[in-house]
């Protein structure tokens, strides 16, 4: 059976609320947590396979230029070395997110420092590392100084999908009685997901299996088969686990084309695992930006004007440009508005998608300047917020889905205690640090995408999803049990789901927080299917099932089934609602911080967030997902940085010693409020994306609290002590 | 990781020997060892295990000092009670340092050969004197934030990244070293690193053959103890600045005023004269401000590093006013 669902329009049935198991929603803990824990979920590189040759990649030491000769023959006299390899398919960046075509290939031609010039294939990685450090190969690289690598003085593009303009912003800030014009710069950032890039590539000589990292195995495939020469259906891709992704692992890289292609030409299986360092540089990290604010209000907060302006980076050629003003288009009013998003040309590693990308650096920008108006109002910030929130979108007049932005500032302010009193700094201390709050709003643009998944109720009752999207640690695994055992009267661990497997339908991609409302959507049409054929075999309406832990109306359902399995192949697509609406996920942040004043050290002692992302699909991992935005919303605040060698681009620090996470020490209790209210035009679920949401604006609010602990008002992130010192007034 | 020859050390007088080869180097926790090995920033034909030598007693000596092995582990020195009782300082700065995971196999010895973590040095694509004679320094005029302030050169601005050592070099300790033929000699923590000068290749005065046998503590004196590190973390960071502080006070007179610095410089900072104008002083933030014009006066930053001038500044001026009970 086959069930397809364009939805045009909202849709207001609440089928999951019909089901009487009463699952969904509730705070289930994942099904593979404890294999997960207990390291018995393998992860691509774990696969035990007979035979399996270990593949390092060997990288470029200069920004830009060629390989003009490898000394194969020395690699090969090294101990353990198979082979040296240097396909022209090999790709030199990954693929950008939803690309489905090969990124630039030819190891020959250098972009960047670090970039991947050939594998070294040997019997055991210690001797395919060695080799890889120490293969002699010559090259001409351009002078330094005749390569671009600072986005300021580089050649530019104006991105102008990002880019509008209406009214007169120039007049409006002349005008208006109250104006802020600000720049602020922030720095890159890496994904810094804790399974490195790993592949393990088996060619039988037809067809090319491959175990590897990927968070869209729908787009990857497509991706591979352009790589390698292949056709898709020769091409199978395994992500069953994959231990982070956060962006990093949306398109096949370097480490899966390389092991594909040696797999391919050595005729035996070939492992590929990237080094912490090789993943820093040579896979795509957050592009650094300028950003220009230009706010005008009038004598009530009212805002008249609205700019919002940025310089992002990326290579010659990748059509990806940090979407940093994503938010800005809708998410506060002003009749003249002007965005304008450049990118800059240089020779750095790839830019491209890293959690959040355009709104975890751009909202941050954006929320500290409203903190700045508000001051120079005089206006609780809160309040300047909620005084702005538009009726319609205010680019496109689209009418807005589920819209929760009120509601999460005021709830959220409420529950965090929030004091709308005097907003002055420096009001309170403990010993050596200031104490102050800071509030940011969150929006992440919802989307839904096109997805497949195949669910079969088993003979004995039980039934099993299949789909190859991903669970890139964020709960796939639970909510789509919960979604089929809601739908199926079953308890989640009855329903069997298996993902990650291009054998199975094409699910939609776990990327742009768009995973769980689509590929929930089409389980639930399928289920749907299902349920009218079980209502069917009972003789009775759909309207009328009453089915749970097995039982149809006092009926076991396998006895219905006949010792034969039910299965249904569920396609859901957005439709018009994608046109007709403008759709995104809310929330407010509350923060405070302390900040010594002595050394200008941040932490941050409370913070909150309460957001707004229509159903919640479990209670836990919907948590887990906000606290982990938290988490890097502070990161963002105070310690990420990429540090690029201005001489080379090469990343400096390129580990997880030099490029600093928050350690558990700088987090403390995090609250979360989810405010669920269904919102019937983001998906057949009435969910929509909640993976970003949680960092679109915190650290705005963390940079709103050191201003108001220290008076410190800083125009950079991270917010590192070094500038709250410089930005001190007694300093 | 370059192949190596892996010995075991048949005591002492057998791990100098063979060690004694400049391509051989020995090992005990390897913590730092193993990362170095692995990106081939080290590249020995022999790899000597001391962890068989009898070096891992916490003993008190004569004087009423403490006598901490060379493989004692950083958390068993952090946690001993008579280190806990009357070198607090000590056991906080070990707690400052790294995690519980590198804290339970790092040693005494190894703490103290740490080597830096300028990113060029632990870089082989990049030019570093430490590692590659006369390749130059890719620090100077590249990422410097981590880097030092006082006592570089022109050929080297790495600092010595460790905690414990700092507080060594406030404490006075002593490094007791065993050499060839049974000879033994021991250098003051103070003087145990080096400046990076011509030779930035060698980080202290160790020689080929010579290996770390203990620390030994003076005994205890009265005063307060502080250490402060000053990192954007809170934890696994090195330090951006750090002041390891004894201070003592006889009414309004200050007594003691033993002072080291960490994330300054190539070696744990220890400046005499700062002791020599503060004890017999009343304390002020005039005088703190002098003492820091004393440790500054030859500072000099690298562009992203200038921060840690008025960094240090205002570090040490915050630990003396909690030392001496001055509110600033």
């Amino acid at each position: 059976m086959n069930a397809y669902f364009k939805q045009d329009e909202p849709d207001t049935r609440n089928l999951l609320d019909t089901g009487k198991q009463g699952v969904i929603g509730k705070a289930l803990s994942r099904p593979e947590g404890l294999a997960k824990v207990t390291g018995t979920a393998p992860y691509s590189a774990e696969y035990q396979i007979d035979g399996c040759l270990e593949g390092v990649l060997v990288t470029a030491p200069f920004a830009r230029g060629r390989i003009t000769a490898i000394d194969k023959k020395a690699a090969l006299a090294m101990d353990g070395v198979i082979a040296v390899i240097d396909d022209p398919r090999m790709t030199t960046r990954p693929a950008q997110g939803t690309a489905a075509a090969a990124p630039e290939q030819g190891p020959g031609e250098v972009d960047y420092f670090g970039q991947p010039i050939a594998l070294i294939v040997a019997e055991t990685f210690e001797q395919a590392r060695h080799a890889a450090k120490n293969l002699p190969f010559d090259y001409e690289a351009d002078e330094i100084g005749s390569v671009p690598l600072d986005p300021e003085s580089a050649p530019r593009e104006t991105d102008d999908g990002s880019s509008m303009s209406k009214g007169d912003l120039a007049h409006a800030m002349k005008t208006a009685p109250h104006t802020v014009d600000l720049r602020y710069r922030t720095h890159g950032h890496v994904s810094a997901a804790i399974e490195p890039h790993a592949a393990i590539a088996q060619w039988d000589g037809t067809k090319l299996t491959v175990h590897a990292a990927q968070q869209m195995p729908n787009y990857n495939i497509a991706e591979l088969a352009d790589i390698t020469g292949l056709d898709e259906e020769n091409v199978r891709l395994i992500s069953r686990y994959v231990g982070g992704g956060f962006g990093s692992k949306l398109g096949v890289a370097e480490e899966t084309a390389a092991a594909a292609i040696a797999a391919m030409q050595l005729s035996r299986p070939v492992r590929v695992v990237m080094s912490r360092q090789q993943v820093m540089q040579a896979i795509g990290h957050r592009s650094e930006s300028r950003q220009r604010v230009r706010l005008a209000a009038d004598s009530g907060g009212v805002l008249t004007g609205f700019g919002h302006e940025a310089l992002v980076a990326n290579l010659p050629g990748e059509s990806f440009a940090e979407p940093v003003l994503q938010s800005s288009q809708f998410l506060y009013g002003g009749d003249n508005r002007l965005l304008k998003l450049e990118i800059a040309r240089i020779h750095r590693s790839t830019a491209a998608s890293v959690r959040a990308p355009g709104e975890a650096v751009g909202m941050p920008v954006l929320e500290a300047a409203m903190d700045v108006l508000a001051e120079e109002i005089g206006i609780d910030p809160v309040e300047l917020r909620l005084k702005n929130i538009p009726e319609k979108d205010p680019d496109t007049g689209l009418p807005f889905t589920e819209h929760g932005l009120a509601r999460c500032l005021k709830e959220g302010a409420e529950a965090f205690g929030w004091d709308s009193g005097p907003r002055q700094p420096r009001l309170k201390r403990d010993g050596d640090w200031w104490i102050g709050t800071g509030v940011a709003s969150a929006a992440r643009v919802h989307n839904v995408a096109e997805a497949k998944a195949r669910v079969t109720l088993n003979p004995d009752g039980t039934a099993s999803v299949q789909t190859d999207m991903t669970d890139i640690g964020t709960g796939t695994y639970a909510i789509l049990s919960q979604i089929a055992g809601e739908m199926l009267g079953l308890p989640p661990e009855k329903v069997l789901v298996q993902l990650g497997d291009t054998d199975f339908p094409r699910g939609p991609g776990s990327g742009g927080s768009w995973g769980a409302a689509s590929i929930g959507s089409a389980v639930l049409v399928a289920c749907e299917e299902l349920r009218g054929s079980l209502a069917e075999k009972a003789g009775v309406n759909s309207d009328e099932l009453d089915i749970a832990d097995g039982m149809l109306n006092g009926q076991p359902v396998s006895d219905l089934l006949g010792g034969k399995e039910l299965s249904a192949l569920g396609h859901y697509e957005p439709g018009k609602i994608a046109d007709d609406y403008t759709s995104s996920g809310f929330g407010a942040f509350f923060a405070e911080v302390r900040v010594n004043r002595h050394t200008g050290e941040v932490r941050v002692s409370r913070m909150l967030g309460a957001f707004a992302f229509g159903r919640v699909l479990n209670a836990k991992t919907a948590r887990s997902q906000c606290i982990g935005g938290l988490v890097w919303s502070i990161g963002t605040a105070l310690t990420e940085a990429l540090l690029f060698d201005p001489n080379d681009g090469h990343i400096a620090n390129a580990d997880l010693a030099e490029y600093h996470v928050p350690v558990h020490r700088d987090i403390p209790a995090l609250d979360v409020l989810m405010l669920e209210k269904k919102d019937a035009a983001a998906s057949a679920i009435q969910a929509k994306g909640i993976g970003e949401l949680g960092m679109c604006g915190g650290a705005g609010a963390i940079a709103n609290a050191i201003y108001n602990a220290s008076g410190a008002r800083i125009f950079e992130f991270p917010m590192t002590p070094d500038k709250v010192l410089q930005a001190m007034e007694d300093n | 990781m370059k192949p190596f020859d892996l010995q075991r050390a048949d005591g002492l007088a057998h791990a100098g020997q063979l060690c004694a080869d400049k391509h051989t180097a020995p090992i005990a926790g390897g913590t730092n060892f193993v990362d170095l090995l692995k990106l081939e920033v080290e590249t020995p034909s022999t790899v000597v295990n001391i962890n068989p030598l009898p070096l891992g007693g916490i003993e008190e000596t004569a004087d009423g000092g403490l006598s901490i092995g060379a493989l004692v582990s950083n958390t068993a020195t952090a946690v001993d009670m008579r280190v806990r009782e009357n070198w607090p300082v000590l056991a906080r700065a070990i707690l400052a340092g790294a995690t519980q995971q590198l804290r339970n196999k790092a040693t005494t010895g190894g703490n103290l050969c740490q080597r830096t973590r300028c990113y060029y040095f632990t870089n082989i694509d990049q030019p570093c004197n430490k590692r590659e004679p006369g390749s130059g320094c890719g620090a100077i005029k590249g990422v410097a934030r981590l880097h030092a302030v006082l006592g570089t050169s022109d050929h080297c601005i790495a600092t010595y990244p460790g905690d414990m050592a700092v507080v060594l070099a406030a404490l006075d300790a002593q490094v007791e070293i065993a050499g060839p033929k049974d000879s033994t000699r021991t250098v003051p923590v103070r003087d145990f690193h080096r400046l990076p000068g011509d030779q930035p290749w060698k980080d202290n005065v160790l020689e080929d053959g010579e290996i770390i046998t203990a620390v030994t503590l003076p005994a205890p004196v009265a005063g307060r103890q502080v250490y402060r590190k000053v990192r954007e973390r809170s934890s696994y960071a090195f330090a951006l600045v750090s002041v390891a502080a004894v201070i003592d006070m006889d009414g309004d007179s200050i007594t003691r005023a033993d002072l080291a610095f960490g994330g300054l410089a190539h070696k744990p900072w220890h400046d005499p004269r700062i002791a020599d104008l503060l004890v017999g002083q009343s304390p002020s933030e005039a005088l703190f401000d002098k003492a820091a014009d004393l440790l500054l006066e030859e500072a000099q930053g690298y562009g992203e590093n200038d921060f840690k001038i008025p960094l240090a500044r205002r570090t040490l001026k915050a630990v003396l006013a909690e030392a001496t009970g001055v509110k600033p």
